[in-house]
């Protein structure tokens, strides 16, 4: 994210020296860390999440066929030593597949993040600081796209940006930013008066060195919570689209266009459409479930 | 202080809200519809029309307006009811829609009641039993509604219930065989079914609307129950609470007589964002089932490039669900002496 | 009128629910036909132009000729019950059948056929351009097509056609013929009964339409005034649009024919007790096309190479077994005319020589493809094998208008697509595959040609209008299997597919005829034993 515009001045309250400082971040790192794995359902997410990235990464590795290779001698057989989860119309291995779809997922949900997350989080900063008319004219903004039937809107888009995996990220993050931004301004309105808000102000600092070097900071907790919680969300829409045809293109094997493809088979063939969607279902527990255990750990004003 | 005092900013506010969101819908479905990749003219004319005829129908759509022009008409055009005319079935998008919308508003309809009738009590008593296995439980069960594709649900729903054990009635609202005998007078077919005194055709569409309706309603359900669990949390750690059980209350007299009522303005207003939610949901689980409603429409809109369909039907989800936002924001500020802002 | 006709339907549907309480059957007297009928825009004969209208409408109204739709090359008598072609070949008198009536009880005059045409040429909607080519307009047709005797009309056409062409457009559907009376009594602002015919009917044929609700049914009723009476009374088509539920439903006897099953659907009833699976050709012919607009595919090395990098056998015989046949002229099998040769078949090793001796390497190519079944698993057969040769092939999926309009102003690289003939003559299809002699911008054509800017050999181009002119049956046809067998070897695009229609119907169903188009499917002789 935007690195600080000027030096990091520390609050005045707690401002230990620079290297002692790293140590702290890192102790306090460690000790988050060890409080998501006691939880055994963050454990659990944790696991599942690293494992899917680990999978996008390796997917070459793990795949025993190439994702896109078509039999039409061997097309529909069922899950077999030969092809563990069975074969597709094409003869493609739908376990290779599966694999191999871990790709186009992940960098949906990263890159819907990196462009939703940022934008909102800033423009719910500056708002909130800002206050006045300014303030009112960018939450009016988000509030209209707030409003917005999320999946339709995202539809309408792509059928005009044409279907495809970036154009999907586009529609999905277009009305993805607002809870960022609403989450930014309420975390900004309530820094803005904070005491050493008030110290670093009555250091000379400026508006943009306050907002991104000390209010910022403060709120990338709570950012981070919901982003992790957003994943799984993200994951279900763009799947959503991809069952629709608006999403990856073929041959890109991914795991919402791949239910759609089972779906004139799914009563002869149901391996093809049942292996993507617990692929999806698994993912996403596994976000759920992490962004869960980072509340509890992240986020002492929430409750339960 | 009066009340009306402290309502009406409130409500002049979300007025305000109300019509700037309806005007930026407006924008961004009228933006879509212009920058659209696909030619309108040959959606009307077709495929091998000569280039007179292409040329007249331009005209006669009024694609060679400026762009403002064509602005102005969609406003006055929405403000009349006139949704423009579908490329594909010839007609006006809102006689269209007002045929399908009966069948989505009786699936989301019954999903709700459902989400209702098990996201409550279950959220009351995961509250009540928190931290316990009935509250890990009914969490995990709200967490695998959050995490799992609603087509693909649908999808082994039909396979397993319909085609394995033959239990309910496949997709569409109802068999073929009634289709065609029941006269359409509400648009909702359990209410057709009745007034027209068939006890059959009523059993036969309750086997067709069962699964959707119970899926979606799994989807509010767990949207509800977490929800109501977090109220509840939150009333139980009140003082009155605590009063009310050392002065000796049973727990179900706390939980449903004293704490619950508390939580009903806030649930109200869960309930119907959740109802605006489920009528966005119906897109996919309609296409799944063939369910002839709002969000079949749309994804047919789509696949036959019938952009004034997809983008009417957009917009009336776009502003029932904008209504809904507001409706609730009001009842809040009316209900809820808290409301400040 | 009609709700009260709906409500008599419901009661006698009812009826027969109430006959067959829980069993899943259909009712006696109505056949039930599940399909896909969402592309249905007009059920007015002066505009539908899509399969389904195009099926329904036949039901509805006569022509003055006829198809066999079981012998496609045999013509016979309609609404006329003969006619006589003018020595110079420009002009056709016919004579109505006597006793002709319309549902309405009027009798069919001659009248009824100028205004039928008359009405087509205004209206100028799409299907027109069949007439138009008589070198009809607003102005002339009624010289053009007049009465010319208590029962006889004489239609002339400017220029010079084969008589057997001339008659071929005439048994297209738009020369239905509409009953005059009561379209005029029903027409609003100068539309000469459009809106009311779009949802209505006024014809000769055995039934007649009851209702239509777009992308939920259309039934049919027998007209008591046809000649040829309709075995049942009633056509129901109901709107399905998934293969998978159609083919439960057929499982289930909840209807008498499923029309939409893909290969896996049919390979899943075949051999179940209580259904039969009919093929049937249809006219329908596919091909990959080429844009030659770019410069890097303006190379006939390209073109033939192409043809080697398509898996016809593969596709035909797993994927769309028993859907497609291969077929790789541009005129289908079982029309008079069609040349059946198939050189080409799937060979890596050949097409990647001939790409080599070109010089041609780091190719990649846009190809558009309507995003439904077929087109999508053609493409992705394709993308693959164009690969294993070197061609990186991207796939622009959209709906059909999206392609369409991509088509019509040439932009795309390359295109997946099919093409029907508009009516049953080869000049049909010659003028889209073997003609162009205006390839500018402006010159919009809708022809297979000018949408790939592609100019065949100048002599080409003339063989195609000298064939439509040739008054030798015999030699006509010759000059068309020629045209065939050059663009065969030396055009943009790679014929694949003929298409073949594949219907499940219960056991019980008897008499049912489906022809090579949907215009020639035939429903009157249908009974349920």
């Amino acid at each position: 994210m935007s690195a600080p515009a000027s030096p990091a001045v520390a609050p005045a309250a707690l401002s230990p020296a620079p290297a002692s400082r790293r140590e702290a971040r890192i102790a306090l790192a460690r000790q988050r860390l060890r409080r998501i794995v006691a939880n055994p359902s963050s454990l659990i997410g944790l696991v599942i999440v690293v494992t899917f990235v680990l999978v996008a990464i390796f997917a070459p590795l793990l795949a025993t066929h190439e994702p896109n290779a078509q039999d039409f001698a061997v097309r529909l057989s069922p899950p077999s030593a030969a092809h563990w989860l069975g074969t597709d119309q094409f003869g493609r291995d739908v376990y290779s597949r599966l694999v191999y779809g871990a790709r186009p997922t992940l960098l949906i949900v990263l890159m819907v993040v990196l462009l939703s997350a940022p934008f909102g989080f800033v423009l719910g900063l500056v708002a909130g600081y800002a206050g006045g008319l300014l303030e009112a004219v960018l939450m009016r903004i988000t509030d209209i796209v707030m409003a917005f039937p999320r999946l339709v809107l995202a539809l309408a888009l792509v059928a005009v940006l044409k279907p495809g995996l970036i154009n999907a990220v586009i529609a999905i993050a277009v009305t993805a930013w607002p809870p960022y931004a609403r989450l930014a301004r309420a975390e900004a309105l309530a820094l803005r008066h904070a005491d050493f808000v008030e110290a670093a102000r009555g250091l000379g600092m400026g508006a943009r060195g306050i907002v991104f070097g000390q209010i910022m900071p403060l709120c990338m907790s709570s950012v981070s919570i919901r982003a992790t919680l957003d994943m799984a969300g993200i994951i279900l829409t763009a799947a959503g689209l991809g069952f629709l045809g608006l999403g990856a293109q073929p041959p890109l094997a991914e795991w919402g266009a791949m239910i759609a493809q089972g779906r004139d088979q799914v009563f002869d063939a149901w391996w093809v459409a049942a292996a993507p969607g617990i692929a999806i279902v698994v993912v996403s527990l596994g976000f759920n479930l992490l962004g869960d255990g980072l509340r509890d750990v992240l986020d002492p004003k929430h409750h339960g | 202080m009066s009340s009306l005092a402290r309502v009406l900013p409130v409500l002049l506010s979300t007025a305000f809200g109300l019509v700037s969101t309806l005007a930026g819908l407006l924008l961004v479905t009228f933006v879509i519809g212009r920058v659209m990749p696909i030619d309108p003219v040959v959606a009307v004319v077709g495929d091998k029309a000569s280039a007179q005829t292409y040329a007249a129908a331009r005209e006669q759509l009024g694609l060679d307006q400026p762009l403002y022009v064509q602005f102005g008409r969609y406003i006055a055009g929405v403000a009349r009811g006139d949704l423009g005319t579908s490329t594909v079935s010839n007609r006006p998008v809102a006689e269209d829609i007002a045929r399908v919308f009966p069948a989505t508003i009786e699936l989301a309809t019954l999903g709700i009641l459902i989400g209702v009738a098990f996201g409550v009590p279950l959220g009351v008593y995961a509250a009540h039993r928190l931290n316990q296995w009935p509250d890990h439980l009914i969490r995990f069960l709200a967490l695998f509604g959050f995490s799992t594709p609603v087509f693909w649900l649908g999808l082994l729903g039909l396979l397993v219930f319909y085609s394995w054990l033959g239990w309910i009635g496949g997709p569409g609202r109802i068999g073929i065989a009634y289709r065609f005998t029941v006269p359409p007078r509400t648009g909702f077919m359990l209410v057709d079914t009745l007034l027209a005194g068939r006890p059959d055709a009523f059993r036969n569409a309750l086997s067709h609307i069962v699964l959707p309706a119970t899926l979606i309603g799994y989807y509010a359900m767990a949207y509800i129950a977490r929800m109501t669990r977090g109220f509840m949390i939150e009333e139980l750690s009140k003082e009155y609470v605590t009063t009310a059980r050392i002065k000796g209350a049973s727990e179900a007299r706390v939980m449903w007589l004293h704490a619950f009522p508390n939580i009903l303005v806030p649930l109200i207003t869960v309930i119907a964002l959740s109802y605006g939610l489920l009528l966005e949901g119906t897109v996919l689980i309609e296409t799944v089932f063939s369910w002839p409603g709002l969000g079949l429409y749309i994804t047919n809109g789509l696949f036959t490039a019938d952009m004034p369909a997809v983008l009417g039907g957009t917009l009336v989800v776009g502003l029932i669900f904008v209504i809904l936002n507001k409706a609730s924001e009001i009842s809040y500020a009316f209900l809820d002496p808290r409301t400040t802002r | 009128m009609t709700r009260l006709g709906s409500l008599f339907g419901a009661a006698a549907l009812m009826l027969g629910a109430a006959i067959t309480p829980l069993m899943a059957k259909t009712p006696p007297g109505v056949l039930v036909v599940a399909k896909n009928i969402d592309d249905i825009v007009s059920l007015d004969p002066g505009q539908a132009y899509e399969f389904t209208g195009g099926e329904v409408v036949s039901q509805i109204y006569e022509r003055l000729v006829e198809y066999n739709p079981a012998k496609i090359d045999e013509l016979k008598p309609g609404l006329a019950s003969g006619w006589k072609i003018s020595d110079d070949g420009k002009s056709i008198v016919f004579t109505l059948r006597d006793g002709a009536k319309f549902a309405s009880g009027n009798p069919v005059r001659p009248e009824d056929v100028v205004f039928s045409f008359r009405r087509v040429i205004v209206l100028n909607k799409p299907p027109s351009f069949i007439l138009k080519q008589f070198g009809w307009t607003p102005e002339n047709v009624e010289q053009m097509v007049r009465k010319t005797g208590a029962n006889e009309v004489t239609i002339t056409v400017a220029g010079n056609f084969a008589p057997s062409f001339v008659l071929n457009a005439l048994g297209a559907r738009v020369g239905s013929v509409v009953d005059a009376e009561t379209a005029m009594k029903n027409a609003k602002d100068g539309d000469l009964g459009n809106a009311w015919l779009s949802r209505n009917s006024a014809g000769s044929n055995s039934y007649r339409l009851q209702t239509w609700r777009p992308n939920e049914t259309v039934v049919l009723v027998a007209n008591p005034n046809a000649q040829h009476k309709a075995k049942t009374p009633q056509v129901v088509f109901a709107h399905v649009s998934e293969a998978a539920t159609q083919r439960l439903m057929i499982e289930a006897g909840d209807a008498d024919i499923v029309r939409n099953l893909g290969p896996d659907q049919i390979a899943a009833v075949t051999g179940k007790p209580g259904i039969v699976v009919e093929t049937y050709p249809q006219a329908a012919v596919h091909f990959i096309s080429l844009n030659v607009k770019h410069e890097k595919l303006n190379k006939p090395a390209l073109w033939e190479a192409m043809r080697y990098m398509i898996d016809y056998d593969g596709m035909a015989n797993t994927l769309f077994k028993g859907q497609m046949k291969v077929h790789q002229t541009f005129w289908p099998v079982g029309f008079p005319g069609a040349v059946e040769d198939r050189p080409f078949k799937l060979d890596i090793e050949k097409a990647k020589g001939i790409l080599e001796k070109a010089g041609i390497k780091d190719l990649s190519i846009a190809i558009d493809m309507i995003s439904s079944s077929p087109f999508t698993e053609i493409g992705q057969s394709i993308q693959a094998t164009f690969g294993q040769a070197g061609v990186k092939v991207t796939l622009v999926p959209g709906a059909t208008t999206q392609v369409i309009t991509r088509y019509r102003a040439r932009q795309q690289e390359g295109a997946i697509l099919y093409w029907g003939p508009d009516f049953m003559d080869p000049h049909s299809n010659a003028k889209a595959f073997a003609y162009n002699t205006d390839n500018s911008d402006a010159s919009y054509q809708s022809t297979t040609t000018w949408r790939n800017s592609w100019m065949p050999p100048a002599a080409v181009s003339a063989k195609t209008m000298a064939a439509l002119v040739e008054r030798d049956p015999a030699k006509r046809l010759d000059m068309y299997r020629e045209l065939q067998r050059e663009i065969l070897h030396n055009s943009p695009w790679a014929m694949t597919f003929q298409a073949q229609a594949q219907v499940a119907l219960r056991d019980n169903v008897k008499g049912f005829v489906h022809g090579a188009t949907n215009d020639l499917i035939v429903y009157r002789d249908v009974e349920k034993k």
